[in-house]
C-alpha cells in the first residue's frame, strides 16, 4: 500500500534546472531503501513557482521543497520518508519573511489563487491517464454525451459567460452557437495552443501538466457543434507538451475516450496533433488554419468567420488552450458555480505569467477582479532590491503598459481595454524605475517587426517605419514634429492592417505615449534618458574624483580614456561605445553614467 | 475499449490512492501521527505505520490522514501513535502493534470510542 507520494515538478521551466536528474535520483533511493512499495514518485507538470524550480512536494504532510539539487535528494529521503522529519533547510521560505513554510497551500503565492484552468498541474501525473480519471477526469465528457443534448452543451457554455482566454475574449458560448448553426456534415474543432507572446507560458503548462483536460474539453466541443475531427495547432519548440500529448492521445484512443464510437454511445470524434514553427502571425486564427492546411501561415480577411467557413472551408471553431482548461470544470460544477467567479462581463479565473522585475516568476491564476496590486504585491512578492513599481506589460506585444496610478484597478477584460492595454493571452511583465518606456516600446516593436508575415502593407512598411522613429528617438536624433508623425502613423497601421497581428502592433508605442509622454519628450528635446538604458543619450564622464590610477584607460576596449598618471583621466565620446566597462572598473566612484 | 462503467471503476480505484495529494481541507481533517524516529521504527513503527494506511484505506476513511512526525521523547514506549480529531484533545498511543492500530481505527476513529488500554499509565 503506497503511504506517500513524492511529486517531482517535470514542466519546463523545473526540468530545464536538471528536475530529470532529481526524479532518477528519488527512484533510485527509494529502490535502494526497499521502500518502493510504500512510496511513489511522481512526475508532475508546473506547480506555477517556476523561479524557485526544481520543486518536490512530499505527501501526506505537503512538505513542500524548493530549488532541489540532486545531492539534497538523499537527504530528503533519509529525513523525511524514512523518519518523518521535514528537512527545514529545504523547505520553501516566502521571500518577504524568511520562515519556512510547510505546506504549498500555506504560501501566500498560493492563497490568493484559484486554480481552475491549472487544477491539475502539478497535481497529477500527466503521463498516467488513471489520475487524471481520479480526479474526475473524462466524467464531463460522459455526462455530456449521455445526459445533455449538443444545445444544451452549448447552453451551459454560453450561461456561464466564460469568454476567449486567448487574447480576444470572445464569449465561447456564441462561437459554438455559430459554428453549430453553420449548415453542412462536415466541421471541425481546432485547439490553439501556438503560443507566442514573449513571457506568456500557460498554455505550455496546462499542456505538460493536464494534457487530459484539453483532449476532453475538445471532444465536448466536437458533440456540442457536430464536429468528428479536431487538430491541436502547437508550435514544436515545445517539445514536452508535445510529447505528453502524444502520450495522453495514445491513451485516451486506447481506454476509448477518443476515435469511433466513444465509449459506446456511438459518438466518433478523433485528434490529430499539428505542429507549428513557431511564427507569431500563426496564433491568429485564420493564418492557423491555413498553416494547418498545409500552406504558407497568413492571414485572410474576415468574414467568412471560422464558424461559417474555416478550415478546409468548413464551419470551425478554434479555441485557445486555457479556454478548453475551464470546460470540464463549467460541466461538471454548472456553469453558475464559474459565473459566480469574476466581474460582471469577466467570469471565471485567468492565468498570468508573471515575468519581469518581480520575486516569484511564475504562473497564478486569479478570479478575475483581483487588483494588480494583488497580483504583484501579495501574489508576485513585490518587486527585488527594493525598488518601485513603475508599470506592468500586459497582453505582451499586442498589449499595453499599465501605469503605477492604476495599480488599485481589477484586472478583466473590459477595464484593461479602458485603459489602453489588453488582456491578451496573460503574459504580464513588470518594470521597475529603472525600465526606460521608449525602450520597452521599442523592444515589443522588433518583436512584431521581425514576426510580421508581409502579406500587408501597413503592418509590414508601417511597423518598420514605426520602429525608425522609435530609434530615431533613442538616439536623441528626432524631433516633436517626428513624435506627432509617429503616433499618427499608430493609428494608421491599426486601422489598416489585415489581422491582429498588425492592428495591435502600435499598442505598446501609443499606450507608453499616453502614460509616459514625459518620457518621450526627455529623449526629443532634452536628448536624455532618464533611466540611462538607451545608449545612444548616455554619456559616461570622469569626475574629479578620479586618482589617476588608468585602471578604466587599460580595460576600455576602444581606447577612450586617455590621460596621465595620478592626474585626471578623459573619455573622449567620440570614441565611447557606452558599455560601462570604465564605470564597473572605477574603485574610487569616479565615473558617472548621466 | 472501455466501457462508462469501466471509467468509473477506474476513478474510484485510483481516488483512494490520490487522497493522499488532497491538501484543501488540512484543517477538518483527522490526522493519525506516528512516531517514526529511530526508536519508533527500532521498535516496529513501519508495521504499524503499513497498519493504519491499509485499515484507513479499507475503510475508505477519505478525510483521514496518516502521517509521520519525529521522536516524542519517551522512547522506551515505541511506537507511539497520536490521533488529532478537529476541536477535540489529542490521544497519545503507546506500544502499539499493527493489531492494535487496526483497533484504534475501528473503535476510535469510526466510532468515536477511545482505546483506553492502549493509552500511557501513571505506573
Amino acid at each position: 500500500m503506497v503511504r506517500s507520494h513524492i511529486l517531482v515538478c517535470g514542466g519546463t521551466g523545473c526540468h530545464s534546472n536538471n528536475s530529470a536528474a532529481v526524479k532518477r535520483e528519488f527512484e533510485t533511493l527509494i529502490k535502494e531503501r526497499g521502500l518502493e512499495n510504500d512510496v511513489a514518485v511522481v512526475g508532475t507538470g508546473c506547480f506555477g513557482l517556476c523561479a524557485v524550480g526544481p520543486v518536490v512536494i512530499v505527501y501526506p504532510e505537503g512538505a513542500f521543497y524548493s530549488g532541489i539539487k540532486v545531492e539534497d535528494v538523499a537527504e530528503i529521503v533519509d529525513e523525511h520518508v524514512v523518519k518523518g522529519r521535514l528537512v527545514q533547510r529545504l523547505l520553501y521560505k516566502e521571500k518577504s519573511d524568511q520562515h519556512a513554510v510547510k505546506a504549498l497551500s500555506d504560501t501566500n503565492f498560493y492563497k490568493k489563487q484559484t486554480r481552475v484552468a491549472l487544477r491539475n498541474c502539478g497535481v497529477i501525473n500527466p503521463e498516467e491517464i488513471d489520475e487524471y480519471i481520479a480526479f474526475d477526469g473524462y466524467q464531463a465528457l460522459i455526462k455530456c454525451l449521455t445526459e445533455l443534448t449538443p444545445q444544451e452543451v452549448i447552453d451551459i457554455v454560453k450561461k456561464s459567460g466564460l469568454r476567449g482566454r486567448g487574447g480576444g475574449g470572445f464569449p465561447t458560448g456564441m462561437k459554438w452557437q455559430f459554428a453549430a448553426n453553420s449548415p453542412g456534415d462536415i466541421k471541425y474543432v481546432c485547439c490553439n495552443a501556438d503560443e507566442g507572446d514573449p513571457g506568456a507560458f500557460m498554455d505550455r503548462s496546462i499542456l505538460e501538466g493536464d494534457p487530459h483536460a484539453v483532449l476532453e474539453a475538445m471532444a465536448i466541443a466536437g458533440y456540442a457543434i457536430g464536429a468528428h475531427q479536431g487538430y491541436i495547432y502547437v508550435r514544436a519548440e515545445y517539445p514536452i507538451a508535445v510529447q505528453r500529448l502524444k502520450i495522453a492521445l495514445a491513451q485516451a484512443k486506447e481506454y476509448g475516450l477518443l476515435g469511433k464510437n466513444i465509449l459506446d454511445t456511438g459518438f466518433d470524434f478523433d485528434l490529430e496533433i499539428r505542429l507549428g514553427a513557431g511564427a507569431f502571425v500563426c496564433g491568429e486564427e485564420t493564418a492557423l488554419m491555413t498553416s494547418i492546411e498545409g500552406n504558407r501561415g497568413e492571414p485572410r480577411p474576415r468574414p467568412p468567420f471560422p464558424a461559417v467557413k474555416g478550415l478546409f472551408g468548413k464551419p470551425t471553431i478554434l479555441n485557445n488552450v486555457e479556454t478548453y482548461a475551464n470546460i470540464c470544470q463549467i460541466i461538471l460544477k454548472g456553469p453558475g458555480w464559474f459565473a459566480s467567479m469574476g466581474t460582471e462581463k469577466s467570469k471565471g479565473t485567468k492565468v498570468f505569467a508573471l515575468g519581469g522585475k518581480i520575486t516569484n516568476t511564475g504562473l497564478v491564476e486569479i478570479p478575475m477582479g483581483t487588483t494588480l496590486r494583488e497580483v504583484i504585491e501579495d501574489i508576485g512578492g513585490g518587486i527585488p532590491n527594493g525598488k518601485h513599481f513603475k508599470a506592468a506589460q500586459t497582453g505582451g506585444p499586442s498589449g499595453g503598459c499599465i501605469p503605477a496610478e492604476h495599480f488599485d484597478i481589477p484586472i478583466d477584460y473590459d477595464n484593461l481595454i479602458s485603459i489602453g492595454s489588453m488582456m491578451g493571452s496573460g503574459g504580464m511583465i513588470v518594470m521597475d524605475e529603472d525600465n526606460c518606456m521608449v525602450d520597452i516600446a521599442k523592444f515589443f516593436l522588433e518583436f512584431t517587426v521581425d514576426e510580421s508575415c508581409g502579406k500587408c502593407t501597413p503592418c509590414r512598411i508601417g511597423n518598420r517605419r514605426l520602429l525608425e522613429y522609435l530609434e530615431k528617438i533613442t538616439s536623441g536624433k528626432a524631433t516633436m514634429q517626428d513624435l506627432e508623425d509617429m503616433e499618427n502613423l499608430c493609428y494608421y497601421i491599426k486601422a489598416n492592417s489585415l489581422c491582429g497581428l498588425g492592428q495591435t502592433a502600435p499598442n505598446p508605442v501609443l499606450s507608453t505615449l499616453r502614460y509616459f509622454r514625459d518620457e518621450y519628450i526627455a529623449h526629443v528635446v532634452d536628448k536624455k534618458c532618464p533611466c540611462h538604458v538607451c545608449k545612444g543619450l548616455v554619456r559616461y564622464t570622469i569626475t574629479d574624483d578620479c586618482k589617476g590610477c588608468s585602471a578604466c584607460a587599460r580595460k576600455c576596449p576602444v581606447g577612450a580614456i586617455s590621460g596621465e598618471i595620478k592626474s585626471k583621466f578623459v573619455i573622449d565620446p567620440s570614441k565611447c561605445i557606452k558599455c560601462g566597462l570604465c564605470l564597473e572598473t572605477c574603485r574610487f566612484n569616479a565615473i558617472v553614467k548621466e | 475499449m472501455k466501457s462508462i462503467a469501466d471509467i468509473k471503476a477506474i476513478r474510484d480505484k485510483m481516488q483512494s490512492q490520490i487522497v493522499l495529494r488532497d491538501n484543501q481541507d488540512a484543517e477538518q481533517e483527522i490526522r493519525i501521527v506516528v512516531g517514526m524516529a529511530t526508536c519508533g521504527i527500532s521498535a516496529g513503527a513501519r508495521p504499524v505505520f503499513n497498519a493504519l494506511v491499509d485499515e484507513v484505506a479499507a475503510r475508505n476513511l477519505h478525510n483521514v490522514k496518516v502521517t509521520r512526525s519525529g521522536c516524542l521523547g519517551m522512547c522506551k514506549l515505541e511506537p507511539i501513535v497520536e490521533v488529532h480529531i478537529p476541536g477535540e484533545d489529542p490521544v497519545t498511543y503507546v506500544l502499539v502493534n499493527p493489531e492494535k492500530a487496526k483497533n484504534i481505527v475501528a473503535n476510535h476513529i469510526v466510532n468515536g470510542n477511545i482505546c483506553k488500554d492502549y493509552l500511557i499509565t501513571n505506573n
